[in-house]
């Protein structure tokens, strides 16, 4: 199982900036690649990604938009049919769902479709989940709804370096790439290694190693589960904690082979648990590996109900450390 | 064969009472009464106030993000256009119009709060909650409209949006789907020139806002927007047209947003002052001031009276609004479905009862509520 990439010349930043130093990277790297959306340009992103890369690159590779998703999504499409290689920023994940049609139904297929013709190397990249009191429309999660598709991959990082990393792969790749981004951790710093600098996708990482439970997560929720086993250390509980950092593709290799050392898993998944990633998870282990389970899978996810607005529902709502802790006690009986 | 014109259309401006205070008499016949603009003017004094005042709640962290209204209180008008059945559906910067409809001012800022009983509109009240998407509630509008129809109640819908909404696909197929039906329906743009940071002229290459409905077959007409005759006079047009045989409409409102899109935008980074300074003079409050005030309708002893009345009626709102306790874990499972299912009454159990309730006050909230600040 790959552990987490070893870099040797990092520095502090933030997870915003290692977002666009992926982007300008490839940018400077390949003039087929461009970054459309709302507010991209003159306002340097709604939330400050793009920050400068109008003045560095100009009006035609750092483009405005109307509010128009599926309309930009669309262009970025046909743009990629033809060559280049578009990335396209929703201001939120929630806001591409008007843009349906031409991103779960046009991007991912329309490579089988025309038997290998037209690939569409997009980027879509944008903030998931709650933000913090966002309301409902605002917050949505959409890993497990669009990761339902055939065809695309997608890519949710936890830290800075990941970003980076993970966002450059993205760009670099063939297919439609889905980038989950979120607000809540635009700000958070971490260390990045300089200049060129790729994560693979579809290797987890080792955040944490244990042996008396497996703990499996994605994204911003990650780093609850590292408060978690802090938690869980001083009371002489280990895990292991793996960051998928990609759910399409799946990593589940690396959970089989933990489970196989930890016997119990928990999946830690901000996302509704109604057919969740959390539930595809454990079916696959339960498929792979049922009878080295020593106690029945558990999902911690938000509860199942529109995301609340006011700030106290948000915060029950939502995975936490307390839950995580709870749910790795009670498959332990301690 | 020679060719010949297939279609030919011109769009009209409406002004009736223009920034220098030219007023003009034969086009506003019929229209708002004296008592009626008076009666305007103290509302678009309360709301003005209103919106300082939510302003001031954000940054003193008392509300979320907020968006002004400030300087395009003359939607006020198309209140007095409809009846209290016809119904409103708005997006987010049309609260004049709502309140005058019969919307209590506390649910805007329970709303903004945080709290969606913001949003449990009274009954009675023809209003539907703000919609925060961008141009999805126009499809909704033409379907209420649709329904007035369908049902016989002669009722019409209004809908509002922004100029930057008209890029959506889901205005083009609100007008198409309003205008082929006959869903008595009306289309208020307000135009205000900007979508967050990006001015009309990148949002649009037509010349008119106005035009964009002749495509789909609707009456088209730009109005000046800081004028409440003008925006009078061409909604009860349009809502009459619509009562009547349920003719479409698409009115353009020609405005500005004189605040900042949202709390969380700062529109001096990308908006020239001289612009700003323009259209300051063409305030909607200070022209029907003036222009009353020459009439003899209005002087420094209403101004003040009105203004007291504002800050008193608004200080009583905000009151009420942050009087009201905290929402309960149980709304968000009761109103998932219109009936309970039993997974869901596991889990609004489980959230009263569990040790890790997060019930307001416990230390379990305060910790995850601190993770989230």
């Amino acid at each position: 199982m790959p552990a987490t990439a070893a870099a040797t010349d990092t520095r502090t930043i933030t997870f915003r900036e290692a977002l666009r130093e992926a982007m300008v990277g490839e940018m400077r790297r390949d003039e087929r690649v461009f970054l459309i959306g709302e507010e991209v340009a003159q306002y340097n992103g709604a939330y400050k990604v793009s920050q400068g890369m109008l003045d560095e690159f100009g009006p035609k590779r750092i483009i405005d938009t109307p509010i128009s998703e599926s309309g930009f999504s669309g262009l970025a499409l046909g743009a990629a049919m033809c060559g280049l290689r578009p990335i396209v920023e929703f201001m939120s994940w929630s806001f591409s769902l008007v843009a349906a049609d031409q991103i779960l139904n046009n991007a991912p297929k329309m490579l089988y479709m025309s038997g290998g013709q037209w690939g569409a190397p997009v980027v879509f990249r944008g903030n998931d989940g709650a933000g913090g009191q966002l309301g409902s429309t605002h917050s949505w999660c959409v890993e497990a709804l669009y990761s339902n598709v055939p065809g695309l991959k997608m890519a949710i990082p936890s830290n800075p370096a990941d970003a980076k990393g993970l966002l450059t792969t993205a760009i670099r790749d063939d297919d439609p790439v889905f980038f989950l981004e979120s607000e809540r951790m635009l700000s958070d710093t971490g260390p990045v290694p300089e200049g060129d600098y790729t994560v693979p996708f579809g290797a987890a990482a080792l955040r944490r190693e244990g042996t008396d439970c497996t703990l499996v997560s994605f994204g911003r929720p990650v780093n609850f589960c590292l408060e978690a086993c802090d938690a869980l250390e001083a009371d002489g509980i280990t895990c292991d904690l793996l960051d998928m950092r990609t759910i399409r593709p799946l990593d589940a290799e690396s959970i089989v082979e933990s489970l196989k050392k930890t016997n119990r898993i928990v999946v830690v998944d901000q996302s509704w648990p109604f057919a969740s990633i959390a539930s595809e998870v454990i079916a696959q282990v339960c498929e792979r590996a049922f009878d080295w389970l020593d106690a029945a899978p558990r999902r911690v996810n938000t509860d199942d109900v529109p995301t609340p607005y006011a700030k106290n529902l948000e915060a029950a709502y939502l995975p936490n450390a307390d839950k995580i802790v709870a749910a790795v006690r009670s498959l332990l009986g301690r | 064969m020679p060719k010949r014109v297939a279609y030919t259309a011109k769009i009209e401006f409406i002004q009736i009472l223009d920034e220098n205070g030219r007023f003009d008499a034969a086009l506003a016949e019929g229209g708002l009464a004296d008592e009626q603009a008076v009666a305007l003017l103290e509302h678009l004094i309360l709301c003005r106030h209103y919106d300082e005042i939510a302003f001031k709640l954000q940054r003193s962290g008392r509300m979320g993000t907020y968006p002004q209204n400030k300087g395009q209180e003359a939607i006020a008008a198309t209140a007095l256009a409809v009846t209290r059945d016809d119904w409103m559906v708005p997006c987010y910067r049309e609260n004049p119009a709502l309140f005058l409809h019969g919307l209590p001012m506390e649910h805007i800022l329970l709303h903004w709060m945080g709290d969606e009983r913001g949003n449990q509109i009274p009954e009675g009240v023809n209003v539907m909650p703000i919609s925060i998407p961008i141009g999805t509630h126009m499809l909704h509008a033409a379907g209420i409209a649709w329904a007035q129809r369908l049902r016989q109640t002669g009722n019409v819908a209004l809908t509002y949006f922004g100029d930057g909404a008209t890029s959506e696909g889901d205005f083009h197929e609100a007008m198409n789907f309003a205008t082929v039906m006959r869903a008595p329906c009306v289309f208020l743009c307000q135009n205000n020139q900007w979508a967050i940071s990006v001015p009309r002229e990148k949002q649009m290459a037509s010349e008119t806002v106005a035009q964009k409905g002749l495509a789909y077959g609707a009456e088209c007409v730009q109005v000046d927007g800081n004028d409440v005759y003008a925006v009078y006079h061409a909604t009860k047009a349009a809502v009459d047209r619509a009562r009547a045989d349920g003719t479409v409409t698409l009115i353009e409102c020609l405005t500005y947003r004189l605040g900042d899109h949202t709390t969380a935008d700062d529109a001096r980074r990308y908006r020239d002052p001289k612009e700003l300074e323009a259209w300051t003079k063409r305030d909607p409050i200070l022209r029907l001031r003036t222009h009353l005030t020459a009439k003899g309708l209005w002087d420094d002893a209403k101004e003040a009276a009105a203004q007291d009345a504002a800050k008193e009626r608004v200080a009583r709102v905000v009151k009420n609004a942050e009087g009201i306790a905290k929402p309960s874990t149980d709304d968000i499972f009761d109103y998932t479905f219109a009936t309970l299912p039993d997974g869901l009454r596991a889990q609004k159990e489980s959230m009263r009862t569990h040790s890790l309730a997060l019930e307001p006050g416990q230390e379990t909230l305060r910790r995850a509520e601190a993770q989230h600040a």
